[in-house]
């Protein structure tokens, strides 16, 4: 009992990053229907811009409590991320959007290439340790170990879900965003600037990215230049499964894919009496996006894509 | 290729081979020996230092002056990169056989090696690793493969053995990477225990880019292990410590010579305490001209980084074999090579029928305060 | 095909041009060897080899307009049947002739399976779909070592058997006519013919029936539907025959390394044909053979690079490994943005590409296709 606990309370950490980097590929793909595949890699350059100004204060100010440096490196971080999401959607994506759609598309890979080895010649090849800054109290609930920073990641990312929610369904931005992704020609006629709606959904997944960057390296303790890479694939997977574009969607998706991982690997060894193992541990986010694909295209929330070609 | 860009291209390689092959007129022969490793990419320094050590070798045998066959020889080192990659150390394997060598010290990586003896063997010219550790490498039956290292059977055989009678493990568990090296050492390890009758209790998987194992090691604890054995490299070694403290599972966490790097301290910080990993091969120290390579080593190249010494016995190795045979000619040498008995800076050197060192040692080491300290020579 | 200035007189006789070109094929592997040495034969086989990938993936993608992110799961299975059926994996010896027909078989049921659920899908969701089974077939061959050893896991396959042809062993070449053929020397010759003959099926596809229903699909789904075209089975070719296509390349991967392992077929494998054909200009064949040339001898090229740093500056600064991975993501980007038709673009294509925006529009619009 207690190790399924402890599953559960591991599926519904990692469930909760999964969701929040989800929140950027449903938001763009929300109003401009394109895999932002380099939303990932935004993620990675969070994380790794927290890490150095991190270094920084460390190196200047040693007496400053650890909660405070990370906060730093985070305030540094979702701008830098911003201004990042902005360029990448200024530079690669907005001189193709009456392109063919295979276009943009190979762009979003190459852009994804781009920023992964531009911080590999910036930040090195080697894994960047994050140091141990934050409170790391330990406690044993129904038998599962649970400690601060997962408390605390899972709070914030219910809180910044909750916020982002908000924002799209109750503010007037959040109205011209959902007029945007309904139909860019209307919006534009009621007078919506829609060049500036989607500059902005960029700018707010890729601040969200960044904060998701930075619980991810200070949970595992660690940043690597390929570390978006896989995150991003499954983050994705995790808002197709909730329903793409939706909100609310990319939170269920996430904690779910979270969970299924968690005890996929946890479990398949002894359900299948050996026969497969956590090797396939990676296996189950794209099975599981595959079987959504496939049999409800429209995930477990998304209203049915209509046909409109 | 249009015609006049090809004949272009041509003039420039004549004039850049044509350079290269002048000077040779003293009266020596000269032999070639190639040396390969990655000299780019992640695993530079590594390469770079096998490639020091070789040349430091081969300079201190020209110095003293070799004689063959009545002539005086001199040896020339061409070094070449292989990137690491499997398809890349078989071009350049082609490249070194162009180039005219009798015997290469090389490949780095058990990956790359592996490809490149094939093209060795068919060459018919000595192969000898100072690095690559993967079984599969002597076990193709080639004459002319050699390494100077222990193999990963053996060392997960150590450690497998250190593990039961070091440690007292009753109930283990066992992590792999999926990679060839971490499987092939997981591998071993697993059998080493089994006959020594340890239960084993599970045998998880993780991946070369992972970060998250709550899942396998809450699967882990779940079973009671005591220790965790991870066939892996220290990226994911690193976390892997941290995450069993903080699951609460009070298992010792063994690992091979992908753990066994500073890194691996930055990486798990204070959990790292504790952690037990080997390393093939004597520590430095250890080793009985260990000191006085070192001296030479760093008073030429800066520190030693891991294999340099390996390469360096690697070369003196060859060119005894060179001298028993009082030529050149691989055949020869291969032959030779199999009788060798050579005491180098890294202990004594003698190959069994495949080409693996007879009785190579292991050390295993543990954190101590933050720092690797040697827990057990295993001879 | 524009004109090469200074060689209009081969224009005027296409015999003369056709009997030059065969003649510096053929010549090839020895200028190469002899002016830079057997390892650029290598390179060279190399090249042959990808060119045939890029064909392959060129029907998927160029034609069929079906963006494919796990081509190199076809390559991987093509090599993989091979090691199975001539190597001391499982014992058996089977000649070159057998195998290869039937790697390309499997590869090529294996495209037809893995198509089939993802037939409705569009755009980017195949893609994503497309690199999920490629991560999916890696994975699975990274693990078969147990319960039942069928691809030895992470360890590889090794000692592959060469190929033989009438008893010709490519591994112990024969003296010929007083020349010395270095296998690397036989393999381009074999590697040589494979690719002409995917040229010759790939200019005659596109001209054929089924390659203008496929250019109909990439056009516009619903227009082909309503055109009486079978949806399905024209996309299920398409992943068919650019599988068939990868299977072979992989069984000739096999017969020439000798030694396979899953860490050759990664994903980065496929975004590299992607990028050749990108780069080339897709839907065209001539564009597959100039990328895939390019993107195979641009990092034995670059190599130099590092020595060029090493000897200038003393040291490395900037790998040329790290700076290749980088270069090609900007090529990607840039050559959407400035080129999209690649470098040498088809006819069709650029006037596709250059498509009102309304067309454009549409196409984008819509997410799935109408049930296939």
């Amino acid at each position: 009992m207690d190790i399924l606990a402890q599953q559960l309370v591991n599926g519904l950490v990692l469930g909760s990053i999964y969701a929040l980097v989800a929140l950027g590929y449903t938001m763009v793909y929300g109003i401009l229907e394109l895999i932002n595949f380099a939303h990932g890699e935004v993620t990675m350059i969070g994380a790794m811009v927290a890490l150095t100004v991190i270094g920084a204060l460390l190196g200047v100010f040693p007496q400053l409590p650890g909660l405070v440096v990370v906060l730093g490196g985070v305030l540094v971080a979702i701008p830098a991320c911003m201004l990042l999401g902005f360029g990448i959607e200024k530079v690669a994506y907005r001189p193709l959007r009456h392109a063919p759609r295979l276009a943009p598309l190979i762009t979003a890979i190459g852009m994804s290439i781009v920023l992964q080895n531009a911080a590999m010649l910036v930040w090195g090849r080697q894994y960047v340790s994050f140091p141990p800054l934050l409170p790391q109290g330990r406690y044993v609930i129904l038998g599962a170990q649970i400690t601060d920073l997962q408390i605390f990641i899972v709070l914030l990312s219910f809180t910044i879900m909750g916020g982002l929610w908000l924002l799209v369904e109750r503010s007037r931005l959040g109205r011209a965003m959902r007029a945007t992704a309904q139909s860019r020609e209307v919006a534009q006629l009621m007078g919506v600037n829609v060049d500036r709606i989607v500059s902005l959904t960029f700018i707010v997944g890729s601040g969200l990215a960044a904060v998701a960057g930075v619980m991810v390296s200070a949970y595992y303790g660690l940043a690597h230049y390929y570390m978006g890479f896989m995150l991003g694939l499954k983050a994705f997977s995790a808002a197709v499964l909730g329903g793409i574009g939706n909100i609310v969607g990319a939170m269920l998706g996430g904690l779910l894919l979270g969970i299924i991982e968690a005890l996929g690997a946890g479990y398949i060894g002894d359900l299948t009496g050996g026969f497969l193992g956590s090797h396939y541990q990676d296996v189950f986010a794209f099975f599981v996006l595959i079987t959504v694909l496939v049999f409800r295209p429209s995930g477990l929330l998304g209203e049915r894509v209509a046909n409109r070609a | 290729m249009n015609a006049h860009k090809w004949f272009a291209s041509m003039l420039l390689v004549g004039i850049l081979t044509g350079c290269g092959q002048k000077g040779d007129d003293t009266g020596e022969t000269v032999i070639r020996i190639g040396s390969v490793s990655p000299l780019t990419g992640p695993q530079t320094h590594i390469g770079k230092d096998n490639e020091n050590g070789a040349r430091l070798a081969v300079d201190e045998i020209n110095a003293k002056g070799l004689v063959l066959a009545g002539k005086p020889v001199r040896l020339e080192l061409l070094a070449e990169d292989d990137q690491a990659e499997p398809k890349t150390a078989t071009i350049v394997a082609d490249k070194l056989l162009d180039a005219g060598v009798v015997a290469v010290i090389g490949h780095l990586n058990s990956g790359t090696t592996i490809p490149a003896s094939k093209r060795y063997h068919d060459a018919g010219i000595p192969q000898i690793s100072p690095s690559a550790t993967a079984v599969a490498y002597t076990a193709q039956g080639f004459a002319n493969a050699f390494r100077v290292m222990a193999n990963d059977a053996q060392q997960g055989q150590a450690l497998g053995r250190f593990a039961v009678h070091g440690l007292g493990a009753k109930k283990v568990a066992i992590i792999d990477d999926r990679t060839a090296y971490g499987q092939g050492l997981a591998d071993e390890f697993e059998r080493a225990v089994r006959a020594a009758g340890v239960e084993v209790v599970a045998r998880e998987f993780t991946s070369d880019k992972a970060t998250d194992f709550a899942a396998i090691l809450t699967n882990i604890k779940g079973k009671g292990a005591q220790l965790v054995f991870f066939g892996g490299m220290d990226p994911q070694g690193g976390p892997m410590a941290r995450q069993m403290k903080r699951l609460g599972l009070n298992a010792t966490l063994v690992g091979g010579d992908g753990m066994q790097t500073i890194n691996f301290l930055k990486l798990a910080g204070a959990d790292a305490e504790g952690v037990v990993a080997s390393s093939p091969g004597l520590p430095l120290e250890a080793m009985p001209g260990g000191k006085a390579f070192k001296a030479k080593f760093e008073a030429r190249y800066g520190p030693i980084q891991v294999y340099a010494p390996y390469a360096y016995d690697a070369v003196y190795v060859l060119v005894e074999a060179m001298k028993r045979a009082n030529s050149a000619a691989p055949a020869k040498v291969v032959a030779a090579l199999r009788q060798t008995d050579y005491q180098g800076v890294t202990g004594p050197l003698r190959f069994d029928a495949k080409g693996d060192t007879l009785g190579g040692a292991v050390t295993v080491y543990g954190v101590k305060n933050g720092a690797w300290s040697v827990l057990e020579v295993i001879q | 095909m524009r004109r090469l200035p200074g060689l209009d007189f081969l224009h005027a006789r296409p015999g003369l041009a056709f009997a030059l070109l065969a003649a510096l094929l053929i010549a090839l592997p020895f200028l190469v060897g002899s002016g830079l040495g057997n390892s650029w034969v290598r390179v060279l086989d190399f090249v042959l080899l990808y060119m045939l990938m890029a064909i392959g993936l060129n029907i998927v993608v160029g034609y069929a307009g079906l963006l494919d992110l796990g081509y190199i799961a076809f390559y991987a299975l093509g090599a993989y049947v091979y090691a199975w059926l001539a190597s001391p994996h499982f014992g058996l010896h089977l000649p070159f002739w057998v195998i290869l027909p039937l790697g390309a078989t499997f590869a090529g049921l294996f495209g037809v399976l893995l198509g089939t659920p993802v037939l409705r899908l569009r755009g980017d969701y195949l893609a994503i779909v497309t690199l999920g089974f490629g991560e999916i077939i890696r994975i699975f061959m990274n693990n078969l070592n147990a319960p039942f050893n069928l691809t030895n896991g992470p360890q590889g396959i090794n000692l592959i058997d060469p190929v033989r042809i009438a008893g010709l062993s490519f591994a112990e070449p024969p003296r010929f006519l007083g020349l010395d053929l270095p296998p690397t020397y036989l393999y381009y010759y074999l590697f040589l013919a494979f690719t002409l003959l995917a040229i010759g099926v790939a200019m005659r596809l596109q001209d054929s029936r089924v390659g203008r229903a496929w250019a109909a699909l990439r056009e516009d789904e619903v227009a082909a539907a309503a055109m009486g075209i079978n949806l399905r089975n024209t996309k299920l070719l398409a992943f068919a025959m650019g599988a068939v296509f990868g299977g072979v390349a992989g069984g000739l991967f096999a017969a020439f390394q000798g030694f396979i392992s899953p860490e050759s077929f990664s994903l980065w494998e496929s975004i590299l044909v992607l990028c050749m054909i990108v780069l080339g200009g897709m839907g065209n064949v001539a564009g597959a053979l100039l990328g895939a040339a390019l993107l195979t001898i641009l990092p034995e090229a670059l190599r130099y690079l590092g020595d060029l740093q090493r000897t200038v500056l003393g040291q490395v600064v900037v790998e040329p490994t790290d700076l290749r991975m980088l270069l090609f993501g900007v090529a990607l980007v840039s050559m959407m943005l400035f080129r999209p038709t690649g470098l040498l673009s088809s006819r069709q294509h650029r006037r596709e590409w250059a498509a009102e925006d309304g067309v454009a529009e549409q196409e984008r619009a819509s997410l799935y296709d109408s049930r296939a």
